[in-house]
């Protein structure tokens, strides 16, 4: 087998069994969580009678490896199943939430990751001059603030004082494309001040990583500018590095923002994994937890694939 | 004098001086706090006498929605879904703002000389918003969904001294196994909202009588209704073309959204933002006395909790003043160790005020003999908003009394069912009921599911059924008022206050009284309220 198909097989390989044990860490976990589904649902007003009532409906009174493997074996079909508290199907609602949260992600991602290369691109070609302190300071300052603390602020000045996009990120289907652009202003500016940062300063410093070569001596000895050197021999070989911090962040857009989510009640995965927690809705929260497994594994997955395919010494076996 | 209060009446309805303001400003001119919203009070009544306007959206930003609620009556608990059975669903009865019996779907009530059986007489030719027309039949099958043994409804604890239920005609008939005076107060419960079949088939189809019909429906989201042509009711309630409930979980979000006008109102401001919020121009912030009391419960059958001596000096140690002054920022009234405040029909206002006191704390803390080990308080802010921080000020009061208070934080996730009703001392919460016998039937009879302090006294009980029993109001009251103190004198309810429900109104929303039966005018306001710019 070729090297690198080789060497790719054995990364998804390695994917699918990280999230098989993710699956088996999430369910530990929101086993040992105190309380019970039941007592959730029923709160303050349970009483004994009507809490038997509901355990022995949901199947609660089963042991915990049996609801895990009868939960697994749905979900390598395909089914989810069904919400304990309301009784919905976890596919469909979890469906609509996917679609917002990638919603976001997605014009997060599409502000953020062109402006960190192109700010970290200039950065390097302005090193230690005033435009690279300038960035760094904004993108420094905005990373070190809690990013609820940036909503607030926005929300304060952007959605009340001025007036120039909703408060509150109430997305749904019958609205316009316009209309959801400017719904999801205030979440999209925190969320690409939040992940600016640490893509600008990866680029910044990979490109700077590679400026210490030989050959870009040479190139700029050729006489080349120093945006050709960066554009032509610097950047392509800072791919790699670049492609990883790009992915993570991608995932963090998609994982992370449970509590950007929350603050600006944006009805997103992060949002309805926090209510189902709180509830102790257990085949929610797992199958909440299995799709942001998968995002993360497949993200780095891809981020390592195109880091093995990047390197010429794979490409081209002796 | 007189002049000058009726110009500040209007002022403040004109949203140019804050409730607040008001109050401070009045009591200056020598009028009590009471007297001065009493004032306001029939103002805001005169003032929801303004023809209602038809039309519009009104859009209701409320805070206690999750993605795992359902539209089912029964498994009802918290703000948002209440909001949505109100639009599309009515009860028998209701309790109006003055705590008095409203008819709905019964058009009157009937008791036997004994208070033993109840007659409902059921209105006829009311549709469903299937088409159908309710009977009571539907009444009774909705009831006995409710009383089923294996349902998880949480009207269930209501539905238990039911000894039989029929329908003989228009009328549905309930037999009580012993009496009851307060019956139709129970039936008024927002569970109990009447369902074709029952609702036996399909709970959450979100099928009844109520005013509007639910369009969309996105748990934890939005829930959005439309308005029902044929609305039995229409002259008095659903005036928005639409109404939607929109989920702000977040205080600042529910805020921000109703300052920036996404939303007409919200509830349960933050007591800390409520004066800044009230001096907006075009909102006000509204809060109603109710029945909720934030307390501190003691188990009375636990060590050291047993000895009534240092439940005493716990009780004289705590700083009522204070803790309303900072945890409730003034929204709120101080409590006297009983459930039970002038929200409720029967209340006895002579019953004296249990008053702060360092040197009767320090008495009964020595009379106890207790032996100075810890006594731990746990406490978490899921328990009431601020509990930590009111926990922290009685520890500091109890501790200048020479009392060793100490107190273990708890995590909000699993409060209810870990720490309340399992814990000997804790932080709690009670929303109250509409009167009094359910109060303590909830949490004070010795064989109730939720008696949280360990109250068994048979000699209470036989009080209580008593007082079920008796139709004279004056008999009852005195009853009460015995029960009451003995509740305050040895009961393991310390109780420091009462919360108001603050709410926050748009200058839009026309209609808008304070209910002291739930916040957001006892979650009803989507239903009663109109919009001024329709």
């Amino acid at each position: 087998m070729h090297p690198v198909l080789k060497l790719i097989t054995q990364r998804v390989a390695l994917g699918v069994v990280l999230l098989f044990a993710a699956s088996v860490l999430i369910f530990v976990g929101t086993t040992i969580l105190p309380g019970d589904v039941a007592q959730s649902i029923l709160g303050q007003s349970a009483t004994p009678q009507s809490l038997a009532n509901l355990r022995a409906e949901l199947g609660l009174n089963d042991p915990p490896v049996a609801r895990y493997f009868a939960w697994l074996g749905d979900v390598l079909q395909g089914d989810l199943g069904t919400a304990l508290t309301n009784g919905r199907d976890i596919a469909e609602s979890l469906g609509g939430r996917l679609k917002n949260t990638m919603f976001l992600a997605f014009w997060a991602a599409v502000i953020s990751v062109p402006l960190a290369i192109f700010l970290g691109l200039l950065a390097v070609r302005f090193r230690d001059r005033w435009p690279d302190k300038l960035i760094s300071a904004i993108t420094l300052t905005s990373i070190s603030i809690p990013e609820f603390l940036i909503g607030y602020v926005l929300m304060f000045f952007v959605g009340v004082k001025l007036g120039w996009a909703p408060s509150a990120a109430l997305i749904n289907d019958t609205m316009s494309l316009g209309q959801k652009l400017n719904t999801i202003a205030l979440p999209v500016a925190v969320l690409t001040l939040v992940v600016l940062a640490h893509m600008m300063r990866m680029t910044r410093a990979a490109i700077l990583n590679v400026m210490q070569s030989a050959y870009i001596e040479t190139a700029e000895l050729k006489g080349l500018s120093i945006f050709e050197v960066i554009r032509r021999h610097a950047f392509p070989n800072a791919i790699a590095p670049i492609v990883n911090v790009v992915m993570l962040n991608l995932a963090y857009l998609v994982v992370g923002v449970v509590v950007i989510e929350v603050v600006f009640t944006y009805p997103g995965m992060g949002q309805y994994l926090v209510d189902h927690v709180s509830k102790r809705d257990v085949p929610v929260v797992q199958a909440c937890g299995l799709i942001f497994a998968a995002v993360y594994i497949v993200l780095n997955m891809i981020a390592d694939i195109v880091s093995i395919l990047a390197n010429p010494r794979l490409r081209h076996p002796k | 004098m007189n002049e000058q209060l009726q110009h500040m009446t209007s002022e403040v309805a004109k949203g140019r001086m804050t409730r607040r303001e008001f109050v401070g400003r009045a009591a200056a001119l020598g009028v009590t706090a009471v007297a001065a919203n009493a004032m306001l009070a029939s103002h805001a009544h005169a003032a929801a006498h303004e023809a209602p306007k038809r039309g519009g959206t009104i859009k209701i930003g409320s805070s206690g929605g999750e993605s795992t609620n359902t539209q089912d009556p029964a498994l009802t608990a918290s703000e948002v879904p209440l909001n949505n059975l109100y639009a599309w669903g009515e009860t028998l009865l209701e309790v109006d703002p003055e705590g008095k019996i409203e008819y709905r779907m019964a058009e009157s009530v009937e008791a036997s000389a004994d208070a033993k059986q109840w007659v409902f007489k059921i209105r006829k030719g009311i549709p469903f918003s299937n088409g159908k027309d309710m009977t009571p039949e539907d009444v009774l099958k909705t009831m006995q969904r409710h009383s089923n043994e294996e349902s998880k409804s949480g009207a269930l604890g209501i539905m238990k001294g039911i000894a039989g239920m029929k329908v003989d005609g228009d009328n549905f008939i309930v037999d009580l196994e012993s009496a009851n005076a307060d019956l139709p107060y129970l039936m008024a419960d927002y569970h109990l909202i009447i369902q074709p079949d029952g609702g036996m088939d399909n709970p959450g189809a979100a099928i009844g009588t109520g005013a509007y019909t639910l369009e969309i429906d996105e748990p934890g989201v939005r829930h959005a209704f439309k308005r029902r042509d044929d609305f039995w009711d229409s002259e008095n309630r659903g005036f928005a073309d639409a109404v939607e409930v929109l989920v702000l979980n977040d205080a600042t979000a529910r805020t921000a959204a109703l300052q920036s006008g996404q939303v007409h109102a919200i509830n349960r401001v933050d007591p800390k933002v409520a004066s800044l919020l009230d001096r907006a121009p075009n909102l006000s912030v509204q809060s109603s006395a109710g029945r909720g009391h934030y307390v501190f419960i003691a188990h009375i059958d636990t060590a050291p909790f047993d000895n009534n001596e240092l439940r005493l000096a716990l009780k004289y140690a705590i700083n009522r003043e204070e803790l309303v002054d900072k945890i409730l920022r003034g929204y709120g009234s101080i409590g006297n160790d009983f459930p039970i405040n002038a929200a409720y029909p029967l209340f006895d206002a002579s019953i004296p005020q249990r008053e702060h006191s360092l040197e009767k704390a320090k008495e009964h803390y020595a009379a106890s003999g207790h032996d100075g080990s810890p006594i731990i308080l746990r406490v978490s802010d899921g328990a009431f908003p601020g509990a930590v921080d009111a926990a922290s000020l009685f520890q500091q009061s109890a501790q200048a009394a020479g009392i060793p208070l100490e107190i273990k934080r708890e995590p909000n996730d699993g409060y209810w069912s870990e720490v309340w009703n399992v814990q000997p001392f804790c932080a709690s919460y009670w929303g109250g009921r509409p009167v009094q016998d359910q109060m303590y039937t909830t949490a004070y009879l010795s064989t109730a599911d939720w008696n949280d302090t360990r109250w068994k006294r048979p000699e209470f009980d036989a009080m209580l059924n008593q007082a079920k029993a008796e139709l004279d109001d004056a008999k009852r009251k005195e009853i009460y008022s015995e029960m009451g103190m003995m509740l305050r004198n040895e009961g393991g309810l310390i109780l420091p206050m009462f919360n108001d429900f603050v709410n926050g109104v748009s200058n839009d929303l026309g209609g808008w009284i304070n209910d002291p039966n739930g916040e957001m005018m006892s979650n009803q306001a989507a239903i009663k309220c109109w919009l001024k710019s329709a």
